[in-house]
């Protein structure tokens, strides 16, 4: 698979078809925004939440520290879309 | 036994003591945040909680709760609340702030010891039956890696709340410890209920001991073992993490809640601690096997590890007995109501040939068993039966629940006998096997569900007219729980707002896996639920 494009609305979106398809199967996709909290949220436990690291870092080619998963750096789809962007900037 | 036991002790302080007398600057606890206690100064911070407690009207057999991240001060408060010969009720430090004053509130704490960032706690309690002592810590006092308290936590505490500092500063509890005694109740740990309310496992000093002192003679510990401490306080792996590592005089290594929940990271605390004992669920380690990168590492030091709370699948415990073939592994079992009962050591590597779950093995010397059918007969050696047990570290009963004590225990042969609800079957050779259960008990990540109170969280969702529950097997989680519900609207329910109903509801490991929306629940000729049907319906759903 080839490093998807850095635009944030891409990432953010490409992750959200992500969290659907795999975590809420028949969701209105609608319902979930940049800004819904999905740990706290109750939509990923800890082991989906290294489903979703193990994703982020295959598509976008990059590591994440175990800091960084933290509940208050990926949390939010905008959170983890800013990580990705952060981190490919570099 | 050899110096490191505690000769007659009538309360698990009564090993702290021993230990701090032998060896006072040897360091007790290692924080989740780097900070240390050795064992003089975490005895005599104790002793001062303990002063502050009695000198607030905090009387022997009162219940004392906390909900503090796993840290230094709450290997304080718990010692504080057994030296004033109070019992101690810790809960999940990240749980539903409902659920945790439920429980607070069903064993009448007298003193409630609180993190600042989980003021939430306390809003969550009617004001008129809020606990007479209410301890704000402040989350740099908790020696714990938790993050810091949202701005404005603090006011919501009530005027009359005292800070943890001055429970610190307090004069000490000078009480002779002959007043001291086994059959006092050490600690009450809460577990899931059928109806939806929580029930409190109520402990004495003198059940943890048996355990405790059976887990000397088999582990032989010294003061230079480095134990992990993983399982939260509520938790009862717990017990043997901080009593047995305390009794020896060796070092407990608290891991913090971040770290806990982070299987690449936590072989790598394994390594740099150089620990000698580690203790936790087989989903945990599981995890560790899998995502660790244990091959990487140096874990030479680690002599024992021991798992216990559900069935480690084989395939997992052969990946990582193959990765870390050096320590000795022990497969304990027990309800959190008896303590460990059962032991089994597992002999690395697992055989490739091996499929079927090792076996919970024969009964710790500390109890008794007996396999009983449904009418309460013996069954004949080898077959299926449910695992009663009696013996010393039995618990006295939940708290304020005469009618569930009613149920599980059986008086026989002028002894008590507590029905543990797992069936099992004696295999020669091996001890007993664990076939399952007949109720609607689940374990999940070593953690005990009932489905009932799943079922009572959704239904008290206004958006759901019906709810029910039913658990699955699952080849990656052991168990699958799937939530079969009926929308109170015609439109239907969001699965985000579902989820985020069971997240401020319960805690995550009880939160469904899936949820099947129906526009009603089958219903059997009785008008009952029907089970079965929805048992169907989900395992079609997981075909497809």
């Amino acid at each position: 698979m080839s490093p998807a494009p850095d635009d944030p609305k891409t990432i953010a979106d490409e992750l959200r078809r992500f969290l659907l398809a795999e975590f809420l199967p028949g969701e209105d996709p609608a319902n979930l925004k940049d800004d819904t909290p999905l740990r706290t949220g109750g939509i990923l436990d800890s082991v989906a939440t290294l489903k979703v690291v193990s994703f982020v870092e295959q598509r976008w080619s990059i590591e994440i520290d175990a800091h960084e998963a933290g509940v208050e750096h990926f949390d939010r789809i905008a959170d983890i879309a800013a990580l990705v962007k952060r981190k490919r900037g570099k | 036994m050899g110096p490191s036991s505690a000769p007659g002790a009538a309360s698990l302080a009564d090993l702290l003591e021993a230990s701090a007398r032998r060896d006072p600057a040897r360091v007790a606890i290692v924080a989740p945040d780097g900070r240390t206690l050795d064992y003089r100064e975490l005895d005599e911070r104790a002793d001062r909680v303990a002063g502050f407690l009695r000198a607030h009207g905090v009387r022997p057999g009162d219940r004392v709760g906390f909900c503090l991240p796993k840290g230094l001060a709450s290997v304080v408060v718990l010692f504080g609340a057994m030296k004033a010969r109070a019992a101690y009720v810790p809960v999940d430090w990240g749980g539903p702030a409902a659920r945790n004053a439920t429980i607070h509130r069903d064993c009448q704490v007298a003193a409630l010891f609180l993190g600042e960032a989980r003021a939430d706690v306390l809003a969550a309690w009617p004001e008129s039956e809020r606990p007479r002592v209410v301890v704000r810590v402040a989350m740099g006092e908790t020696g714990s890696s938790a993050a810091p308290a949202a701005a404005g936590a603090a006011a919501s505490f009530p005027a009359g709340a005292h800070d943890f500092a001055a429970a610190l500063a307090h004069a000490p509890l000078a009480e002779p410890t002959a007043a001291r005694d086994r059959g006092q109740l050490a600690y009450i740990l809460y577990t899931s209920g059928s109806t939806g309310v929580p029930k409190g496992v109520a402990l004495t000093h003198g059940n943890a001991l048996s355990f405790v002192d059976w887990c000397s003679e088999l582990y032989a510990p010294t003061a230079a073992d480095r134990f992990s401490s993983h399982a939260p306080f509520h938790f009862d792996l717990s017990i043997f993490d901080l009593y047995v590592a305390l009794k020896h005089g060796a070092t407990l290594f608290l891991v913090g809640e971040e770290l806990g929940k982070d299987p690449k990271a936590l072989p790598r605390f394994v390594a740099e601690k150089r620990l000698t004992f580690w203790y936790s669920t087989p989903s945990v380690l599981a995890l560790m096997a899998e995502f660790g990168q244990l091959e990487t590492l140096d874990l030479a030091s680690l002599r024992h590890v021991l798992f216990a709370g559900e069935v480690f699948p084989v395939p997992s415990l052969r990946r990582l007995t193959k990765l870390l073939p050096r320590p000795r592994y022990w497969n304990l079992y027990g309800p959190t109501e008896t303590n460990v009962c059962n032991f089994a050591e597992v002999v690395p590597p697992v055989p490739d040939a091996r499929t079927r779950p090792y076996p919970i093995g024969p009964l710790c010397s500390h109890c008794d068993g007996l396999v009983l059918d449904e009418k309460q007969v013996e069954v004949a050696k080898g077959e299926e039966g449910l695992l009663w047990i009696a013996g010393e570290s039995l618990f006295q009963g939940y708290w304020g629940r005469a009618d569930l004590d009613a149920k599980v225990f059986l008086q026989r042969g002028g002894r008590r006998w507590y029905n543990t609800g797992d069936v099992v079957r004696w295999v020669d050779g091996e001890g007993f096997l664990y076939v399952g259960r007949r109720d609607r008990m689940v374990k999940r990540r070593g953690y005990r569900i009932e489905l009932g109170e799943i079922e009572a969280a959704l239904q008290r969702d206004p958006t759901l007219r019906e709810a029910a529950v039913v658990a699955l097997p699952d080849p990656e989680a052991g168990v699958r729980i799937d939530a079969h519900v009926a929308p109170a609207a015609a439109a239907p329910p969001s699965l985000i707002a579902l989820k985020r109903w069971c997240a401020q509801a319960l805690p995550p490991f009880m939160s469904p896996d899936r949820f099947v929306v129906h526009e009603k629940l089958p219903r059997t000729s009785t008008d009952k639920v029907d089970y079965p049907a929805l048992l169907r319906r989900s395992a079609e759903g997981a075909a497809r």
